[in-house]
């Protein structure tokens, strides 16, 4: 007679705790929410808060320095929600853009085999990494820019672009009949240099000629507007501001906030985009720039055949971190009073309704689905872009 | 050869190439490194250009125009000295026991530096390898020194007046939200990444909710969640201390990145590790603790200091929240007019700055000769 293993006593059976030990959390997690509703509901009726979201639609009254949409104050605290949503992706848009192209400049220089330069761009690695992020905020709002001289001392560059104590004062493009003329150009020579390319690349692949696409791609791009703008009497140009009595007029002016905020990203995320880009090329193996000269690729076909596309591979699921970094850190604006969707919405509008819940539920649900949009794309590029394992 | 070859295939033979130069010491280091090429040449003069044109108004700022001695504002000012006025140290000596200690009442002000005190003895021969009785050393550090440290500050007890926390501030302020937040983050992160490897269901799919959302806000929104938000899911009757809503807020925030850090070591572990653990007859709990854990932190050392680095430059948040740390004051500082001069600000800046440069340079190289430490062993 063949004895097994003594039968488990029920209470030490794996699948019994297993789901023992999850009823018991999800229970403890039950009672806590019920808790937290009694609290609220008793803590809400105290403070005379009617929960809800028609908070919404009542009057918001009070002035947001910089909107992109037409706001005034008798507008709705929905209209105020908007305003800064869209403060907030215009400081993240313009951040992106500066932080990636600096990034990529120090990143890149710190490779580079010129001892002094490669220091410098690692000296301001450092430099920046280390110190916070609201600490350069207030520098470059309180010392630098709050230190500037008023509009008629204005720093000027080229007598085009002006700073002062009233923010950074830009050109303005105007347009005027006969603009959209010009930008169908741009669209024609867009898609024919983008045929033109397609072409080469069947010739190549027919007969290995190749085309001077990049030369003719550009002569299409650049060169069909111009002749466009030209033809129709220049539509599109720039508007200088000038000064008149105590202020600007024309041009565009970025409130002194937008500066130091966009200042104070771009710098700090760009030193950590630049040990990205640094990582990036330093993962690639020597041997396959050798291997790539040793075929007689020039450099700059070495660089853009064989580095840069492995190197991006390494780069950009970091790289998105960071944008995704940027977006987040944009909200410090609320302590220099720049008006972003955490300024306007979780800073006054928490103030003036005390509608605390909601609002800040509503706010971490943006940054949060923001978040998870940006990682549900970047697991789709990184599955388009894995190496094809054979 | 085919009439129609690839133009970007070689023809010939290239030229073969020139004997390596040697590139170390004094000279040749200089020609090989910094002018091998004019374009390099023109490069190095204008990066020593840029370098020069930084670095000289900064030491000229900070030490030969800077004011050492002084009162007030006057002492400051151009029109008084006569010469151009760099950083004003008076400014920082006036205003030391607020950015240091906040409104720490002054004859209490010897427990903040006896908890500095204990916390450096303790720390010091934590972080020098050499050094014996390791565990006893963090027992004492990680397990005796919060609660030393909570008595001293707090007081209350032990014939110590009690010192409420909204009158804490400054670098105080900034060291124990820092402090707070690296010893809680670290066992809860651990906690997490666990649950978020588990085999359950549901505990997999609450540590991930968790972590996430958590990690897909920003710290501003949870600072504010744990000032706002919080109070509203407690009962009416329980009045939190600010200053610990904010330390569960940043402790909860800085788990989640810690638990990511973690999951990355514990993903390192080869499946044999798990497997001849449980061969050996150990249950989860016991392979977890001496089997996996004590490779996968190891591992992810590096990762752990970088948490803990910004956490330290995030604590400066806090003073969006109305609780003054180190920057805080700085800011409240600045307000003062008997000090209000040109350079006042770059001053402070300069000086606050050093206190964080220092902070997070001193753990990032740390960490890094802590990883060569490791390597080394590896290697071997």
């Amino acid at each position: 007679m063949v004895s097994g293993p003594p039968p488990v006593p029920w209470h030490h059976d794996p699948k019994f705790r297993a789901l023992f030990h999850q009823v018991v959390l999800v229970a403890l997690l039950l009672w806590l929410g019920y808790q937290f509703a009694l609290n609220a509901r008793a803590n809400l009726a105290a403070q005379g808060i009617t929960s809800g979201f028609g908070f919404l639609d009542n009057t918001a009254g009070f002035g947001v320095n910089q909107s992109l949409i037409p706001y005034s104050e008798s507008d709705t605290y929905g209209r105020v929600f908007f305003v800064g949503l869209l403060n907030t992706l215009l400081v993240a848009a313009l951040g992106i853009a500066l932080a990636t192209l600096l990034g990529f400049v120090i990143g890149i220089a710190r490779l580079s085999p010129n001892w002094l330069f490669a220091r410098l761009a690692g000296g301001y690695v450092e430099l920046v990494r280390n110190l916070p992020l609201l600490f350069q905020i207030l520098f470059w709002y309180l010392a630098v820019l709050g230190t500037l001289p008023g509009p008629r001392q204005s720093i000027s560059i080229w007598g085009a672009i002006f700073l002062n104590n009233r923010g950074l004062i830009v050109p303005a493009p105007v347009v005027k009949t006969g603009a959209g003329y010009v930008l169908a150009a741009l669209v024609v020579g867009a898609l024919a240099a983008v045929a033109l390319g397609w072409r080469s690349k069947r010739r190549q692949e027919r007969s290995g000629q190749q085309l001077p696409v990049l030369w003719s791609g550009l002569a299409l791009i650049i060169g069909l507007p111009l002749i466009a703008a030209w033809a129709a009497g220049w539509p599109i140009g720039f508007a200088r501001p000038e000064l008149r009595g105590f202020n600007f007029v024309g041009g565009i002016r970025l409130i002194p906030e937008l500066v130091a905020l966009l200042l104070a990203l771009s710098l700090y995320t760009a030193a950590f985009i630049a040990e990205i880009v640094r990582a990036g090329i330093a993962a690639i193996p020597r041997g396959q720039m050798e291997a790539a000269l040793a075929l007689g690729l020039p450099r700059s076909l070495t660089l853009r055949l064989v580095v840069v596309p492995q190197a991006l591979r390494v780069i950009v699921p970091p790289l998105t971190n960071q944008y995704l970094n940027l977006t987040k850190n944009s909200s410090l604006a609320i302590a220099i009073g720049y008006p972003d969707l955490f300024a306007v919405f979780a800073g006054t509008t928490l103030n003036q309704t005390g509608q605390a819940i909601e609002i800040i539920g509503i706010t971490m649900a943006v940054y949060l689905s923001m978040s998870l949009l940006t990682s549900v794309l970047m697991n789709w590029y990184n599955a388009h872009i894995a190496v094809a394992e054979r | 050869m085919p009439a129609s070859y690839p133009s970007y295939v070689r023809r010939s033979l290239t030229e073969p190439k020139p004997p390596p130069v040697a590139t170390q010491g004094g000279l040749t280091f200089i020609r090989a490194r910094l002018f091998d090429t004019p374009l390099n040449g023109a490069l190095t003069i204008l990066t020593g250009a840029m370098v020069a044109l930084l670095v000289w108004p900064a030491v000229k700022f900070l030490l030969i125009d800077a004011v050492w001695e002084g009162g007030s504002r006057i002492d400051c000012l151009p029109q008084t000295i006569g010469r151009e006025v760099g950083a004003c140290w008076p400014f920082i000596k006036a205003k030391l026991p607020q950015l240091m200690y906040g409104f720490y009442p002054e004859a209490e002000r010897w427990r903040v530096d006896l908890t500095y005190a204990l916390g450096a003895v303790l720390l010091i021969p934590l972080l020098i390898p050499r050094l014996p009785y390791k565990s006893a050393n963090a027992v004492l550090f990680f397990g005796l020194f919060p609660f030393v440290g909570f008595f001293l500050l707090v007081g209350g007890t032990f014939g110590l007046p009690q010192v409420e926390t909204r009158n804490w501030g400054g670098l105080l302020i900034t060291l124990v939200i820092s402090f707070t937040g690296i010893i809680c983050s670290l066992p809860l992160g651990i906690v997490l990444a666990l649950g978020r490897r588990s085999s359950l269901p549901i505990i997999r799919t609450l540590s991930i909710a968790f972590i996430e959302i958590w990690r897909g806000v920003p710290l501003i929104t949870v600072l504010f969640f744990a000032t706002y938000m919080l109070p509203f899911f407690l009962p009416g009757s329980w009045k939190i201390d600010s200053l610990l809503r904010v330390l569960v807020g940043v402790a909860l925030f800085a788990a989640a990145y810690m638990a990511e850090v973690v999951r990355g070591g514990l993903q390192a572990i080869p499946r044999g590790q798990f497997e001849a653990a449980m061969a050996l007859g150990l249950g989860y709990w016991r392979m977890t603790a001496l089997v996996i854990l004590p490779q996968a932190l190891r591992l992810v050392i590096p990762g752990i200091v970088n948490s803990f680095i910004s956490l330290f430059k995030d604590t400066s948040l806090v003073l969006i929240v109305s609780i003054f740390d180190l920057l805080g004051q700085l800011r409240a500082a600045f307000a003062d007019p008997t000090w209000a001069t040109p350079v006042t600000l770059f001053t402070g800046f300069a000086f606050a700055g050093m206190i964080y440069f220092l902070g997070s340079f001193g753990m990032s190289r740390y960490a890094l000769s802590m990883e060569r430490r490791l390597n080394r062993a590896e290697a071997r």
